[in-house]
């Protein structure tokens, strides 16, 4: 009987087994035939329409111009498009190390992705300008006018650097985002006085929300490129070959007309592309300064980074242990009315990541209250870890033997006394080993504000990276940073612990 | 006659269990007794409901005085009057384990009768002193010995001064020459009229220092008087199981 059934498990171990074995085989093959047949491109659907979004007719599908643009290159190489799904800030990456074959999808012609990557010549000629609300359409219309105002961008692009450039002239000061839908939404609540991206973005934006005006005079000019590995140049000159004759043949005007983008500038941008010789970029690289030069300029925003991670993270810890006791005074001590609520805060907060909370704090709310962001990283990384602590907490206070409790009660000590005095320091000492974890998971959580446009240690060292086009040495500088902050720490609370225990034992 | 402590049908019963039933005893000022029984007869409950640690049911205790009444019922001025009137010395000690032995001596007196530092510290060392362990007034609990931490625990009670002091089985833990240290450092204690509840199991510790001992069974006073005469020649079962008990010493 037991015999048969093993049997039974055993062969259909073999059969999933074997279906698991053919299901990689034939994956394997898509994978083989896809490099053979297809021209992977990467993009990001996230960035949306008319550069590439879903189809909402068949969400697996994407649309957009940058996905027409690709399927010609595919036409022209005899090969089919194959979209690749990518974070738009990741497209660099992951094209060098070959996750796709060309990466596009509004990527901007700067010296750095030139030297890191075989970059294309430019297919689309775009221009940054400046958004602003109608009634401040006089007042705003060039970064002069803007003068300590608060003007938001997409990080690490042209539009960025402007105002980063700016901004150390003592002009505008600047608020980075991960994406570019809510700095328009910032603009029209007033979070924002002003913001500067491209003329597609904000016609589309303009479109979308509404609520705000596009100053007609350009604040700089820029151009997409697609990019390939630094090593795949025989692939980028074939491409380049084919965006010229798509130019000349009038498929790549007939494709921005389709999606509304062909302007005034275009035919002039094509005809100095195509006047230009076959190895010479359009766009004049500017002069490169050197590596070393550009690490040691960026050291100072870097530790100013820091500053801001450190000061986020023990204030945010403050608000943690602070509001932590409260609830685990309150569940601990409390009746029904004030427990119940308590653990549901508890409950929730843990089991939602915090990224959606901050999303909430910040965005969420803005309709009801609108919280500067720092005071929203504050809140929300604080009133995460609050609940975190406060289960910390509530096994330390209940860690304390009963019995001392008591004794402390026969002495004639009043309840707060017993807990300042005798029940509290005893329940600190306990908590203070996961008490110094969370703080040290809160310095690196602290990483995630940059959703809600903080700029701090990881979100600098990210632009950084995107600037210089590697990641080895701002991710060093970034990760000693980190330790030179997380470090004293765990010495500082070893420290007090072996104190304690050479007091106790 | 001054009664300091008199209870009268002291009721308690914990969910189907009724632990006390109708307890009645007296203790007169200066009097050592001592509360015998089998375990699991009551006795640390009757402790436990003089201090207010253990809500009862029904019945009264009136400790110089001061009336706790039912269910939690007793107003917070009396408890601050209790809290001066009785002592209590547990069986584990329960000292507090982060402060020194000189820092619990003090906390009730800083905190509770907000005496000045230099005077709780000089009456602090005056108890540790006379129980003998002035020596250890910088030592942590956990650095006590089991007799150095009751002798403490006792310091720590006294150091309020109440004129009434409850011991939960002291003599538990203790070899026979720290029993007879304890029972006479405890005699010592009542010299000047103070008045000590004891409960043990140890009839020969009861016999040599109570003034008088008090057999509790089945939730009940059973039997009381003088303990050479009660232990020597028991008149109720409960008595003559209790000393049948002895072997397990």
């Amino acid at each position: 009987m037991n015999d048969e059934q093993n049997r039974v498990d055993c062969s259909s171990f073999i059969l999933h087994r074997s279906s698991f074995v053919n299901g990689i085989l034939l994956l394997i093959a898509l994978y083989a035939n896809a490099n053979d047949n297809t021209l992977r491109w990467g993009g990001d659907a996230e960035g949306g329409a008319p550069y590439v979004e879903a189809d909402s007719n068949d969400p697996a599908m994407v649309h957009g111009y940058d996905m027409e643009v690709a399927e010609e290159l595919a036409k022209g190489l005899g090969r089919k498009a194959q979209f690749v799904q990518v974070a738009f800030t990741s497209i660099d990456q992951s094209v060098a190390r070959g996750d796709f074959d060309i990466g596009m999808s509004g990527v901007e012609d700067t010296p750095p992705r030139r030297t890191a990557l075989a970059a294309t010549i430019p297919y689309f000629e775009f221009h940054e300008v400046l958004s602003v609300r109608p009634g401040d359409g006089d007042r705003f219309s060039t970064l002069h006018d803007l003068r300590g105002r608060r003007v938001g961008t997409l990080g690490g692009t042209i539009a960025y650097d402007i105002l980063l450039q700016s901004q150390k002239t003592g002009g505008v000061d600047v608020i980075s985002y991960d994406d570019d839908v809510h700095p328009y939404e910032d603009l029209k609540n007033g979070r924002l006085d002003a913001v500067l991206l491209d003329n597609i973005i904000a016609e589309r934006s303009l479109r979308r929300t509404g609520g705000f005006v596009i100053q007609p005079q350009p604040i700089a000019t820029g151009h997409y490129i697609a990019v390939l590995a630094r090593e795949n140049t025989a692939l980028r000159d074939r491409v380049d070959e084919i965006l010229r004759a798509r130019m000349r043949d009038g498929t790549l005007e007939r494709i921005y007309r389709k999606w509304n983008i062909w302007d005034a500038y275009q035919q002039p941008f094509f005809d100095r592309v195509l006047a230009q010789g076959a190895k010479t970029a359009a766009v004049a690289p500017a002069v490169q300064p050197r590596t070393s030069q550009v690490i040691v300029s960026y050291i100072p925003a870097l530790l100013r980074a820091s500053v801001i991670t450190i000061v986020l993270s023990c204030a945010a810890m403050a608000l943690a242990i602070a509001a932590g006791v409260l609830i685990a005074s309150g569940r601990v001590y409390g009746g029904r009315i004030l427990r119940v609520p308590l653990t549901m805060y508890v409950e929730v907060v843990r089991g939602t990541p915090v990224l959606l909370q901050l999303f909430v704090l910040y965005y969420g709310l803005s309709a009801v209250i609108r919280l500067p962001a720092f005071i929203a990283a504050l809140l929300g990384l604080g009133l995460n870890y609050a609940a975190y602590e406060s289960e910390i907490y509530r096994g330390a206070l209940e860690a304390v033997p009963r019995g001392q409790l008591e004794a402390a009660r026969t002495l004639g000590l009043t309840e707060r006394q017993v807990f300042s005095l005798v029940r509290g320091p005893q329940a600190f000492r306990l908590a203070l080993a996961p008490m110094t974890n969370d703080f040290v998971a809160l310095l690196k959580d602290s990483s995630l504000v940059s959703v809600i446009t903080v700029v701090e240690l990881t979100k600098q060292t990210s632009i950084f990276a995107a600037n210089i086009g590697s990641w080895v040495i701002p991710g060093a500088l970034c990760a000693a940073l980190y330790l030179a902050m997380s470090l004293p720490l765990g010495r500082l609370a070893r420290s007090l612990e072996t104190r304690w225990r050479a007091a106790s034992e | 006659m001054s009664a300091v402590l008199r209870i009268e049908g002291l009721r308690l019963r914990r969910g189907p269990r009724e632990i006390l039933r109708g307890v009645a005893l007296a203790v007169q000022r200066g009097e050592l007794v001592a509360l015998m029984g089998l375990s699991g007869g009551g006795k640390t409950t009757i402790l436990r409901s003089i201090v207010a640690l253990e809500p009862f049911d029904d019945g009264v205790i009136d400790v110089d005085g001061v009336v706790l009444r039912p269910r939690g019922g007793t107003p917070k001025s009396a408890m601050r009057a209790l809290r001066r009137h009785v002592g209590m010395v547990f069986q584990l000690h329960y000292l507090f384990d982060h402060l020194s032995v000189l820092d619990n001596v003090t906390l009730a007196p800083l905190h509770v009768a907000h005496v000045t530092r230099p005077d709780a510290e000089r009456r602090a060392d005056a108890l540790l002193e006379s129980l003998g362990v002035a020596h250890r007034r910088r030592a942590f609990p956990r650095q006590l010995s089991g007799g150095e931490a009751q002798r403490i625990a006792i310091a720590r009670a006294m150091a309020m001064d109440p004129p009434l002091l409850l011991m939960d089985e002291p003599t538990a833990s203790l070899d026979p020459a720290r029993r007879f240290e304890l029972g006479e450092t405890l005699v010592k204690l009542t010299a000047d009229g103070r008045t000590l509840i004891v409960t043990t199991h140890d009839d020969d510790f009861a016999r040599d220092f109570a003034t008088r001992v008090i057999i509790l069974a089945d939730g009940e006073v059973v039997e009381e008087g003088d303990p050479r005469s009660v232990l020597t020649n028991p008149q109720h079962p409960a008595t003559r199981a209790l000393l049948n008990e002895k072997p397990a010493n």
